[in-house]
């Protein structure tokens, strides 16, 4: 299958790429690792006249520690996020999450900007970052700006990254003492994309009462979003099985849940509040491991 | 609008002028005629067309040549030395990890990749780590088996 004919770019700058595709608008897509564009440009449900690859511009890639955040450049491959150290030891559902996100093949080639600027439904990565609670750098002619993770995803494939914009990194915050996160996802059998994907972060104080909730849910609608019903019945809470139990119950509330080949909106809520149960028991035994 | 490629195919310099949209397990097979790498889905899914591009498998049907250009690979005609089979390659004559073996290029270089990064797998590493390559005909079990077979040959070097 070859996709329609295209002119390719490989700018050496941010600014260069940007000014790019101020020039060429909307006949112009940027290239990461190709992994969502390719196969879209293959089935000719997208035909850009022009590809910006963004792999010949420096500094875009890497994962470095920046006060009490992580950085994570766009163009860090998923592959380097489930293998780094650093997020293995300060935030490992990150690196948990990048590694069940399709295949090695994937991952390899795959990066987190790419992902996320993607916004696929059924994405692995949007749910941890809503769960998480991070920021996203965005670079464009006027300059760069700041955006919270709850103003990001905008619908069904769309963010805040406007056309002549270009995401440059994503700023993790490093969790406290008695966090504990984890992903837990449905994975289709054939593709691996998550039919239904739950994360929860907790942050437990001494005496067990949670004192921090972030949940985000990704596959069951139309964009990722956060779990606000989850995330109120946990905070402030002692964490009992009937504490979780009720809490997970509110999994699917506010979730435009879809239903599709892959089951009916009755199935996918059940899986959601299955899901949020399982990662929130999870995430709890990591915050009292001191994970 | 062509460019021009250049890169290095199993030790072998190659250069080429290539329209962008010309992927590069097409480049692979029919401009540089090593036809051993497989299109199986053509859809990024059965992993018949993996090869290893600057040290990393991938699935060449979901790259542009262009984006290959100045990049080492390796495909499945570059495994065997001086007439002497990879001990992967041997692990999958030994085990009898192939039937009709058209997925068997791309599982041999995903093990490839799979041995550097977990030189002593454990059957579930090996399985999780070969979710990217399908197989119709073996059932993956003497797969496994040839993968462990080859670990151990390699350990043993
Ligand atoms: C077989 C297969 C299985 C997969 N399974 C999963 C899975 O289980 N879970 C999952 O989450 N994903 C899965 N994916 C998708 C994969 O994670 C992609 O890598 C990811 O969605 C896109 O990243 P990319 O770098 O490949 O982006 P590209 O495909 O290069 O780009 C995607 C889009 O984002 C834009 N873009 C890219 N980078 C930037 C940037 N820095 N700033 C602004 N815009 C940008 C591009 O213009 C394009 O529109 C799968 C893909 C395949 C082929
Ligand atoms: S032919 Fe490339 S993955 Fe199937
Ligand atoms: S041996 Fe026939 S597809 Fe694998």
């Amino acid at each position: 299958m070859y996709p329609a004919s295209f002119d390719y770019h490989t700018p050496g700058s941010v600014q260069e790429a940007i000014s790019l595709l101020g020039k060429l608008r909307d006949d112009a897509k940027l290239l990461a690792g190709g992994h969502s564009l390719i196969p879209m440009m293959k089935l000719r449900l997208a035909q850009p006249k022009h590809l910006i690859d963004l792999r010949k511009v420096p500094g875009l890639a890497g994962i470095r520690e920046d006060g009490g955040s992580i950085a994570l450049g766009a163009m860090t491959t998923h592959w380097q996020v489930e293998s780094s150290k650093l997020l293995q030891a300060k935030i490992p559902v990150v690196s948990d999450a990048a590694g069940m996100i399709g295949d090695p093949q994937v991952r390899n080639l795959g990066t987190i900007g790419g992902s996320l600027a993607h916004a696929d439904p059924a994405a692995d990565m949007p749910a941890v970052m809503i769960a998480l609670g991070v920021e996203f750098v965005i670079e464009g002619a006027r300059g760069r700006r700041t955006v919270k993770v709850d103003d990001f995803f905008k619908g069904l494939m769309m963010t805040a990254v406007g056309p002549d914009e270009i995401l440059v990194e994503i700023r993790v915050p490093v969790p406290p003492a008695g966090s504990g996160a984890a992903y837990l996802k449905f994975p289709h059998p054939a593709s691996r994309f998550a039919v239904v994907g739950v994360c929860a972060a907790l942050t437990v104080d001494g005496k067990g009462i949670c004192t921090k909730a972030g949940v985000g849910v990704t596959g069951a609608g139309t964009k990722a979003v956060r779990a606000k019903g989850v995330e109120a019945g946990l905070a402030g809470k002692a964490l009992d099985q009937a504490a979780i139990e009720a809490a997970a119950a509110k999994a699917a509330d506010g979730v435009d849940v879809q239903a599709d080949l892959q089951g009916s909106a009755e199935y996918k809520s059940h899986l959601l509040r299955v899901h949020a149960r399982r990662a929130i028991e999870a995430a709890l035994g990591r915050a009292k491991g001191g994970k | 609008m062509t460019l021009p490629v250049k890169m290095t195919i199993n030790g072998t310099n190659y250069r080429h002028e290539v329209e962008p949209r010309m992927l590069l397990v097409h480049y692979i097979r029919e401009v540089v005629g090593l036809t051993g790498t497989h299109v199986g889905c053509d859809t990024s899914q059965c992993g018949a067309c993996t090869i290893i591009l600057n040290g990393q498998a991938v699935k060449a049907c979901n790259v542009f040549a262009v984006q290959a250009d100045g990049a080492q690979i390796m495909t499945i005609e570059g495994l065997a030395k001086n007439g002497q089979l990879h001990p992967i390659q041997e692990g999958f004559w030994e085990k009898h990890g192939l039937q009709c073996g058209f997925c068997t290029p791309g599982m041999i270089m995903a093990v490839y990749q799979l041995l550097e990064r977990y030189p002593k797998p454990t059957e579930a590493q090996i399985r999780h780590q070969l979710e990217g390559n399908l197989c119709r005909c073996t059932g993956y079990h003497n797969i496994v088996k040839a993968v462990q077979y080859a670990a151990e040959k390699m350990a043993g070097r």
